[in-house]
């Protein structure tokens, strides 16, 4: 049941990619085919195949392929998948830098498993830094071999000629010819493994701010979500969903529901679901069930913490973990300034807008889906799994999805809507309403850390012990450098089904770190910003937390009971983020309304500077709803506030006025940076508030229903 | 039951007490109006009903027969995107862009109502809409955008 943090599995794909030389062409279209192969195993484990291709002497290990066919047209296979964080967009840019070609000239084709290659799943902000170099590879020596082309052509040295926004051009005799000329008639295949790219100082279209490359789809209605998929004689289907968690099912009686015109039950053994013509007829034909369930006594959000710490599990092999040279004791017995602290964060839901949803369709025993996931080759194992079918049979098809943040790993609605099809003989569309996309896809791990620090009277940090409780090692490592250091994650038996989410337990870790930080500041007399440039050598995060403070004129900023303000930095898979928060916050018992944020952050080259200011607005906006005032509540296995009408998420009426520096770093390889700028919102927050009320608040959220009593220091 | 969608007219029937979000999506093949909520919550659903937004995900088709209903299929007039809708592309007002159609439908019901909103009236008309992956400063820019282009198009402002 735990799907905790699963981008971090690194299992070879059990998937056998069985195109042929022809079959490549008889799926493409004659022209030009390129496959790019893998220079290093490493990176085939995440896309691309581990095996060798059986039956011929075609590389073993293909990370993408792009394929210019007789009409001109381009197309990139790649298996990422698209859900708001603008790969497709940035990725097409990569190729088109490489290949001279026009953004507009190139159409991605990604996640469709019969389609591209393997690719182990969207996630963990691994796009720009594996599969944008990838695509950059395969652009470029497309470009190579047209120009080999055109030699043999024309007749005349490579060197004559050269490819400009689309064309071949031979400079000798002025001819100019399209891609599609070149390859008519044509089969070539040739497979790649390397190609001199075009470094990032000299990039003309990569570096430059794209417009979304399918924004008129969306702003017309036109792009069709997994949830928008409609099949010829399609049935719309609901499935029976216990009242708790955990419930086994003692007696159900469907005759009420089956004698509902129009409605079928679908019975399976651990399955009850519904088919109609239309979703209302589904929907009240599961409500006209009567079933009994029976269930065992469970925790709730009130004994959470407690329940955690008393419920831990052996550590996996290779965790996190970190030990002092000296005794962690010694250190701090020594230190002059010490603190002991416990933070919590709660559990928290992504919300994607899209819920989980699939269309299934059979066609004797071959299954097609069409799903909104980050991992639609796993979702086609647990298919295959859960079907008893090869995968070669199965074939999952991802629409550009309505959005993910780590929610969306798994492949539940993918193989409830296969049953129901499978039993109804026609294909079926079901969408999760969102109450079940609260309560039975899975949350962000609750976790509590308790941290214990010392430090010396100047200010020095000598001793850091941290430890995690469930919520993850994402994050955990401190960035300053501190001599005595014990750093540990346990993980343990979550109570509630809980996964992967944007930035994972990095939010968490920064949180307890960067207030715990300030506490250290405060206790040694020393300014927050001035404390962490003492503690710190990192010149890139020196960088990133120097430009958020001079930009929100830290030095000037002086908190009072009504207005706070606080800083906090980290860095997270590759990107360095320093986030600057000022407050505004009502008498006691009041609203806290975070009115200004601004943040600095740096992920080496920037690949597309308006969609990347984009994603930094995004994370903290989310930021902003775990900061303050989302939690899931729950008892006895059932969600208490699972409903958007319950569950509070951010706003406009939220929105602070954001400001954003973006440090471009084009000597250093780009970071993807869906997560990382969500990660020092929180401890900002806290921060300011700290500095404003003198009150520390450890538990995430910190302000469900304004500031929590007591939270203002008696004057 | 006469819908009229788009200014095209449809004779279906229909249990009346089914929401109109269902019916534009799963019998007129409506795809643009999104699921988020199912009660009222998000705003993804939003259509125009005689020019005035309402979530169609709660509203039975019954009160909207014989009605003008727009969906966000019906801003493109002749191949040519509503001021709004540009707008949002050059905002880059999107991520996922499934909230989008609702945004869009909510902001046009607004531009309607008050063709000359000031900010703070645009985070309060847009506040029942849920845009998860935070693209709202980018909302609220691209509506004001559209705002300027549709005064200069009406040749400036009559209030």
């Amino acid at each position: 049941m735990i799907e905790f943090e699963r981008y971090e599995l690194r299992e070879g794909p059990a998937y056998r990619f069985e195109l042929e030389r022809r079959e490549f062409f008889k799926l493409l279209g004659g022209g030009l085919i390129l496959l790019l192969v893998f220079d290093r195993p490493g990176e085939a484990q995440e896309s691309g195949r581990a095996q060798a291709m059986r039956g011929d002497a075609r590389p073993p290990e293909i990370a993408a392929w792009l394929h210019i066919a007789e009409d001109g047209s381009i197309s990139v296979y790649t298996g990422k998948a698209e859900m708001g964080q603008n790969i497709r967009t940035s990725l097409t840019q990569a190729i088109a830098e490489e290949l001279h070609a026009p953004v507009s000239s190139i159409r991605l084709v990604m996640a469709d498993t019969a389609m591209t290659p393997y690719d182990m799943g969207t996630f963990g902000s691994r796009t720009t830094p594996t599969m944008a170099p990838q695509l950059r590879k395969v652009g470029a020596a497309a470009r190579e071999a047209l120009i080999d082309l055109a030699a043999e052509k024309w007749k005349v040295g490579r060197s004559s000629i050269s490819v400009v926004d689309g064309k071949v051009k031979n400079a000798a005799s002025g001819e100019s010819i399209g891609f599609g000329e070149l390859t008519k008639g044509r089969q070539i295949m040739n497979s790649v493994n390397g190609a001199v790219l075009t470094p990032a100082e000299k990039w003309t279209v990569a570096g430059s701010s794209a417009a979304k490359v399918n924004a008129r789809d969306i702003v017309t209605g036109a792009h069709r979500y997994a949830s928008d998929i409609t099949r010829p004689g399609m049935l719309h289907g609901r499935i029976l969903r216990p009242g708790v968690f955990q419930a086994k099912l003692t007696s159900v009686d469907t005759k009420a529901a089956e004698a509902i015109p129009g409605a079928s039950i679908v019975r399976g053994v651990d399955f009850i679901g519904a088919v109609a013509e239309d979703e209302s007829t589904a929907a009240k034909a599961i409500a006209a069930i009567q079933a009994l369930w029976q269930s065992a006594q469970q925790p709730s959000n009130k004994d959470l913490f407690t329940y955690l710490k008393a419920h831990t599990t052996p550590a996996q092999p290779g965790a996190p973990r970190s030990t002092p040279e000296r005794s962690i004791e010694d250190s701090l017995a020594s230190a002059d300034h010490k603190l002991d602290a416990t933070y919590t964060v709660a559990y928290i839901a992504h919300i994607p807008l899209e819920p989980r949803a699939a269309v299934a369709e059979w066609n004797e025993d071959n299954l097609t889906v069409w799903t909104g996931t980050q991992r639609p080759f796993g979702v086609r194992s647990e298919l295959s799994e859960a079907f008893a079918l090869p995968e070669n049979k199965i074939r999952v098809i991802v629409p550009d999805t309505g959005s993910g943040y780590g929610g969306k790993h798994t492949g539940e609605v993918a193989i409830e809507a296969a049953r129901l099809a499978k039993s109804a003989g026609k294909p079926v569309k079901l969408i999760w309403t969102r109450e079940e996309e609260f309560t039975w896809a899975y949350f962000r791990p609750a976790g509590v850390i308790d941290i214990r620090s010392g430090a010396s009277s100047d200010g020095v940090i000598t001793a850091w012990e941290f430890h995690n409780y469930n919520s993850g090692p994402s994050g955990i490592e401190a960035p300053y450098d501190i001599a005595h250091r014990k750093i540990e994650f346990h993980p343990t038996a979550s109570p509630l089904r809980q996964g992967s989410y944007r930035g994972l337990a990095a939010t968490a870790n920064h949180f307890a770190r960067e207030s715990h930080m300030d506490d250290l500041a405060a206790a040694a007399g020393l300014d927050p910003l001035d404390f962490r440039l003492k503690n710190l050598k990192n010149a890139r995060l020196r960088a990133v937390l120097e430009a958020a403070a001079e930009k929100f004129g830290w030095r000037n900023a002086k908190s009072t009971p009504a207005r706070g303000f606080g800083l906090a930095c980290g860095v997270e898979k590759g990107g360095y983020v320093a986030s600057c928060a000022e407050l505004s916050i009502a008498p006691p018992g009041g609203k806290v309304k975070i009115e200004r944020v601004v943040t600095a952050f740096e992920c080496g080259a920037i690949v597309n500077p308006e969609h990347l200011k984009n994603q930094v607005e995004g994370a903290v906006v989310m930021g902003i709803g775990g900061a303050l005032f989302e939690a899931i509540e729950f008892a006895d296995g059932r969600i208490l506030n699972g409903q958007l009408s319950q569950y509070r998420v951010p706003r406009f009426s939220d929105l602070p006025v954001l400001e954003t520096i973006l440090l471009d770093r084009k000597d250093l390889p780009s970071a993807g940076a869906g997560e990382t700028p969500i990660v020092a919102l929180a401890p900002a927050v806290g921060n300011a508030i700290f500095h404003a009320t003198g009150r520390r608040l450890r538990s995430l959220p910190m302000a469900p229903n304004g500031l929590p009593s007591g939270a203002h220091a008696t004057a | 039951m006469e819908l009229i969608v788009n200014q095209k007219r449809y004779r279906i029937e229909l249990d009346p007490d089914r929401p109109l979000l269902w019916v534009l999506r799963n019998e007129l093949d409506l795809t643009g109006a999104k699921y988020g909520c199912g009660e009222g919550q998000c705003g993804a659903c939003t259509v125009l009903v005689e020019g005035a937004p309402v979530r169609s995900c709660l509203a039975r088709v019954s009160t909207a027969a014989g009605k003008q209903i727009t969906t966000i299929e019906g801003l493109v007039q002749n191949g040519k995107l509503h001021p709004l809708q540009e707008a949002f592309i050059e905002a880059d007002a999107m991520q996922c862009g499934y909230c989008t159609p609702g945004m869009i439908m909510s902001g046009a019901g607004l531009l309607k109502k008050n063709p000359h909103p000031g900010e703070a009236e645009i985070r309060q008309a847009l506040e029942g809409n849920v845009c998860r992956c935070g693209a709202y400063p980018r909302i609220v820019a691209a509506v004001q955008m559209a705002e300027r282009q549709m005064s200069a198009q009406t040749g400036g402002r009559h209030d």
